[in-house]
């Protein structure tokens, strides 16, 4: 059989996690920022179900499905929250959104 | 049910719920009838009380009400005992305290807090009760602490006059340094010996505490300063002339009559105490031969009536002071007594005087008043006589026991008896040096007024009259109590000693005679050297005490109080406040708010922690 | 049984009236008033015990409540317990009927907060499992917290946050300590167990107990309070509303006082007698130091404040002086000034609602205008200042009878705050009530209600007055099998 070899799938996991984490870094826009953050979730399960498969264990797939399941519930109270936070302040910049300033 | 102690104190107390459930509701008649007449009653109760043991001195009845409090060991029982000390007490009290109610029915007529002042005068009588019937210390103390209540209540009675209620406060808590000190001898007393029982403590401390042993000594200067502070002696006698802001008849009952006495009792009571520490019986004759001549001088300085009264109060205490620091207990006790009746007779003539004349204070705006107040002249008369000692009054007797018995003591007893016989030729001047003044010479003002009178202030101001005058021919029973062998030494004075005693008071006389009822000398004229002057000042103030208090202890603690005001522990937790505010300050600035500098930083921690990690 | 009523009653009352007040704005009150007063139906029964009390608890109830970590749901009553159980119920009335008038808003959970402080107090009065204590300790802090943040005066976030820290902090000391000491019993015999009976008989070495005996006196102390830890409470008093002030004086410290003789003494015997000298010092430094600050404040609640903290000062040199009298006269302190602190409070809690200022020197010659007030708070100023018949000379005078065995100079210096009491008491009346009548008019006298409460409260402290017998039965066996702990045999034995 010819595999993938681990490096690559692990090369891709670290390429997926940089621009999901430069995404979330640079962008101004907070539904941007949540698809980011999803591609980085998406990686870190990558490498989880590479890992399962490169020791023949089950669990790296048990990881990602609960990854999965974070990540759906993430993005369903996530997208909740923005269209409340459109509806009060009719932006979605999270520059603007800065509340929390000390 | 009559024979019952413990309705004695509790006829007056009956008497105070009364008019204070009913808060001033009572009509003013009611309010009389119930104020005077529960102390009525009381008299008369204490007459069927007291008739058995003056027939009988040794006579003793005690009766336990209830077990007031115990803890462990410590037990201290709501128990009364009447001898012959307290029977004498309690027909003092009771007697002149009626005549007084009486007379303050016809006093405070026109006064609207007439019922509240019955009130607080019947708890006073009620305490005092207690005072003097008590068994044991710690209930003596309940009756002592009620009546410097009471007292605090009576001067501050005008509450509306800001220095009334100073005078007030100044009286409460000069006694109650005393009170303390008093406290803190009974915790002595009850942690050496076991008990507070006065009769278990006297024994107790007689066959445990040897003659002069520490312990007597502290726990008698204890007692001590609770005395002085009461009576009005050196060092706390500042409170009493301050204490005349009351209304005239409280001066009578409570700052003369009664007590301001306590002192005297209670060291009376605890004579075996003092008898085991000789050093302090003599030290309570010094003060009050000190006291007895301080406030004689000043007596002669003052211009306001009852302000002499006052300080010839707190020199006579000083005279019963001097009869119990040479062990003349009875003789102390017999002057108590007297003094009551003269002094009260002073006061409410005093009172009458006042009245009459508009509530004016000043003698020396006063004069030849002797035709239009007759009662109050007849009564200042003949309670100047017994005050000065003028022989055969009542006063004479009492006071020359007292003295007859410094004299008999060693050491120091020649000095002792000199000091009480210049004090008592300053009595003879000081005295009559208001009689004259009021009484005699030019009318100054006030042209037309009447007398204020009627049965209610003329009856008592008889009574205690005849007293004054007579009282010297009762013998109070007090021997069996002080176990006297006291003799009565009258054999070996010689008749040139008594010539002296019975010469000084009428050469005092004589002399305020000279000053102001002939006005051949002139007290003016000596007040133009410079010295005199001084002096007068002086003594005018008192010996400068309250300037002396007020620099030693009001001003530094009033100073200590506001220089710490806002409490410098709580700045110490300020500071600890203010340094994490601080810190707080510093570390917002990172908190930006921005959720893309946040990631940046979380970032940059990791990679920092990363590359340390390998390089490590 | 009947103390877990007590509890369940005060706890389901705060719910019920939070709840009804949707119904009708009169409601909380009467069903506050009603529970409180239904809470205290079973002392009754239990008080009928009363006459032959041993040294064994009168009731008890113990169930487990998370058993893998030994921790038990067990309380029990005793006649210690017993007396503050009823001085809360008490003055829970008292406090119910002061915030009558004066509490407007969110009235339903202002009832629902005092009862939960009730029930905490109760809690913790009854619990004689450590870690239940601790649960209870902070379940009375957190409503009371509340009650001075929400319905408190001008300043009142500053104040309710200081409370909070102090107690929260100490509370953590305290916690740390209790902890500290189930790990050594556990150590010691392999039993995890947080049961007071247990862990009195732990042996402790002498660091360690001394360091775990601070951190309960720190707890304690800050509650009682006592110099240095005591600058909480005049904030917390000035601001907290009347009724909150009632029982923060009135019941609150004295859980404070309860701590120390309940669990530091006996828990730690050797490293408290080690400690007296430095309690004793810190209890006349109370007594002398706050009444002085008590004469320079012109905030009466304030003032009213330090003067607490004085008087707490002779609880905490009663209870070190480590014999029956001391701690008998500590116990009528903790009753009476509970009494005579809430009255005074209260009464300054009501010259504030018809004035609308707690300034002294804007006040004065207010007896005209209303006698009743004047005389009520001149009977609660005497009774501050320790007058014999009313119960808080007993108190004063049996804590100083107990120490001066001790140490003379600890009781004599301790006395002279009984004069500074009378300067105090004596300048607040009349600056308060003498002297010339100033904007007086429209100052109502007493009503009623108020009255009533007052009256109730002068009855109180005339009885522990004149028949201090009647509450000393109660304590005398608690504190009697306390002393006689075989732990505190010991220890009193190589003190003297």
């Amino acid at each position: 059989m010819n595999e993938i070899p681990l490096e690559a799938g692990l090369l891709l996991a670290t390429i997926l996690f940089a621009i999901g984490l430069l995404g979330v870094m640079t962008r101004r826009n907070i539904v941007f920022v949540l698809m980011s953050l999803e591609i980085m979730l998406n990686s870190a399960g990558l490498a989880f179900v590479l890992a399962g498969a490169r020791w023949g264990s089950a669990d790296g797939q048990i990881m990602f499905l609960m990854i999965l399941t974070l990540a759906a519930s993430e993005v369903a109270v996530g997208l909740g929250l923005i269209i409340q936070m459109y509806k009060k302040f009719k932006t979605v910049d999270i520059d603007v959104l800065s509340a929390l300033k000390g | 049910m009559f024979d019952s102690l413990g309705l004695l104190p509790f006829l007056p107390f009956l008497g105070f719920l009364i008019l204070f459930l009913s808060g001033g509701g009572l009509p003013r008649r009611i309010v009389a009838v119930v104020g005077a007449g529960s102390i009525g009653l009381a008299f008369l109760q204490a007459l069927l009380l007291a008739l058995p043991v003056i027939e009988n001195d040794s006579l003793v009845s005690q009766q336990v009400i209830y077990s007031w409090m115990s803890v462990g060991e410590f037990e201290s029982k709501f128990g009364l005992y009447l001898d012959g000390l307290s029977s004498v007490m309690i027909l003092v009290i009771t007697g002149v305290g009626f005549l007084i109610h009486l007379y303050s029915t016809g006093f405070m007529r026109d006064d609207p807090s007439y019922s509240r002042f019955f009130a607080i005068m019947n708890l006073f009588v009620s305490s005092m009760l207690v005072l003097v019937l008590a068994d044991n210390l710690l209930l003596l103390y309940l009756g002592w602490e009620g009546v410097g209540l009471c007292s605090y209540l009576l001067i501050g009675f005008w509450y509306s006059n800001p220095s009334n209620g100073y005078a007030a406060r100044k009286a409460f808590v000069t006694t109650r340094v005393g009170d303390t000190s008093m406290a803190i001898g009974l915790l002595l007393l009850f942690t050496q010996l076991g008990s507070l029982n006065i009769e278990e403590l006297m024994n107790g401390a007689e066959t445990q505490w040897g003659l002069g042993s520490g312990y007597a000594v502290a726990a008698s200067l204890l007692l001590l300063g609770g005395a002085v502070g009461k009576s009005a002696q050196l060092p706390l006698q500042t409170w009493l002339p301050d204490a005349m802001a009351g209304p005239t008849p409280i001066s009578a009952l409570i700052h003369a009559a009664t007590m301001v006495t306590a002192g005297v009792y209670l060291i009376a009571r605890t004579h075996t105490l003092f008898e085991l520490a000789p050093d302090v019986q003599l030290l309570v004759a010094f003060i009050g031969l000190a006291t007895l001549l301080m406030a004689g001088f000043t007596a002669m300085t003052q211009r306001d009536i009852k302000r002499i009264l006052a300080y010839s109060t707190i020199s006579q205490i000083g005279y019963m002071f001097l009869g119990l620091g040479v062990g003349a207990w009875s003789a102390s006790v017999f002057h108590l007594m007297t003094h009551a009746f003269f002094k009260a007779l002073l006061f409410l003539a005093a009172g009458t005087v006042i009245l009459s004349l508009h509530h004016e204070h000043d003698i020396f705006k006063m004069g030849g008043k002797r035709k239009q107040l007759p009662i109050a002249f007849a009564s200042f008369m003949i309670g100047s006589l017994a005050l000065a000692a003028f022989p055969f009054t009542s006063g004479y007797f009492s006071k020359d026991e007292i003295l007859l018995a410094a004299l008999a003591i060693e050491g120091p007893g020649l000095w002792l008896w000199i000091g009480g016989v210049v004090g008592a030729f300053f009595t003879g001047i000081y005295s009559f040096r208001l009689v004259f003044v009021v009484f005699f010479g030019e009318s100054a003002d006030h042209h037309d007024d009447k007398e204020v009178t009627g049965f209610t202030m003329a009856f008592p101001l008889m009574v205690l009259m005849v007293f004054a005058l007579l009282g010297g021919f009762i013998h109070p029973p007090t021997d069996f109590v002080f176990s006297v062998e006291e003799a009565h030494s009258e054999h070996s004075v010689s008749t040139l000693i008594h010539a002296i005693m019975i010469a000084v008071p009428l050469a005092g006389i004589g002399v305020s005679y000279l000053f102001y009822g002939a006005r051949l000398w002139s007290a003016d004229r000596l007040l133009e050297y410079s010295l005199a002057k001084k002096l007068h000042g002086y003594w005018f103030s008192g010996w400068g005490f309250d300037a002396l208090y007020r620099g030693l202890f009001i001003k530094p603690l009033l100073g200590l109080a506001d220089l710490n005001r806002r409490d410098f522990i709580d700045s110490i937790v300020a500071t600890i406040v203010a340094v994490s505010e601080a810190g707080n300050g510093l570390l917002v600035r990172f908190q930006s708010g921005s959720l893309r500098w946040y990631v940046l930083s979380v970032v940059g921690g990791v990679a920092i922690l990363l590359t340390l990690g390998g390089l490590l | 049984m009947s103390i877990l009523w007590i509890l369940l009653i005060l706890f389901v009352g705060g719910v019920v009236a939070w709840i009804s007040e949707a119904i009708n704005k009169q409601l909380p009150r009467w069903l506050a008033l009603s529970s409180v007063i239904l809470a205290m139906l079973p002392l009754v029964s239990l008080m009928d015990g009363g006459d032959d009390i041993s040294s064994a608890w009168l009731s008890s109830l113990n169930t487990a409540w998370i058993p893998s970590l030994g921790i038990q749901f067990s309380l029990a009553v005793d006649g210690l317990s017993l007396l503050l159980i009823g001085l809360t119920g008490f003055l829970g009335i008292i406090s119910i009927a002061s915030a009558w008038e004066e509490i407007n808003s969110r009235v339903g959970f202002f009832y629902f907060n005092l009862l939960w402080t009730l029930a905490g107090v109760v809690g913790v009065f009854t619990a004689v499992d450590l870690f239940l204590f601790f649960f209870f300790w902070e379940v009375m802090l957190i409503p009371m917290y509340f009650i001075i943040a929400i319905w408190g005066h001008e300043n009142r976030k500053y104040a309710a946050t200081k409370f909070f820290l102090f107690t929260q902090a100490t509370g953590m000391l305290l916690l740390m300590s209790l902890l500290g000491l189930a790990y050594f019993n556990w150590k010691a015999t392999g039993v995890l167990s947080f049961a007071y009976e247990d862990l009195l008989a732990v042996d402790l070495a002498g660091d360690v107990e001394r360091w775990l005996m601070l951190g309960f006196f720190v707890a304690f102390a800050t509650k009682l309070p006592s110099v240095p830890f005591h600058s909480w409470l005049p904030d917390a008093h000035s601001q907290a509303p009347t009724a909150g002030s009632v029982l923060l004086a009135g019941v609150l410290l004295k859980t404070g006082a309860y701590g120390l003789i309940r669990f530091t003494l006996p828990l730690f015997p050797n490293a408290s007698s080690e400690f007296t000298p430095v309690a004793l010092t810190l209890a006349v430094i109370s007594i002398l130091y706050c009444a002085k600050l008590a004469l320079a404040q012109t905030d009466l609640k304030r003032l009213i404040a330090y003067t607490s903290v004085s008087h707490m000062g002779f609880v905490l040199l009663g209870i070190y002086a480590w014999n029956l009298i001391g701690l008998q006269g500590a116990v009528m302190t903790m009753l009476a000034h509970g009494l005579s602190a809430a009255a005074l409070f209260s009464l300054a809690g009501g010259l504030q609602g018809r004035l609308h200022t707690r300034d002294l020197r804007k006040m004065g010659g207010f007896w005209l205008a209303s006698p009743k007030m004047a005389v009520t708070a001149m009977f609660f100023s005497i009774a501050a200042l320790g007058m014999p018949g009313l119960g808080n000379f007993v108190g004063e005078f049996l804590s100083l009878l107990g120490v001066f065995s001790v140490s003379v100079s600890a009781a004599a210096i301790a006395a002279l705050g009984m004069i500074l009491a009378a300067v105090y008491s004596l300048w607040v009346m009349q600056a308060v009530f003498q002297g010339e009548s100033t904007a007086t008019s429209g100052l109502q006298d007493l009503n009623r209600r108020e009255m009533l409460a007052y009256g109730a409260m002068m009855f109180g402290l005339l009885v522990m007055g004149f028949f201090p017998n009647l509450f000393l039965v109660f304590s005398d066996s608690a504190i009697s099998g306390l002393l006689s702990l075989d732990q505190l045999v010991a220890v009193a034995k190589g003190r003297w």
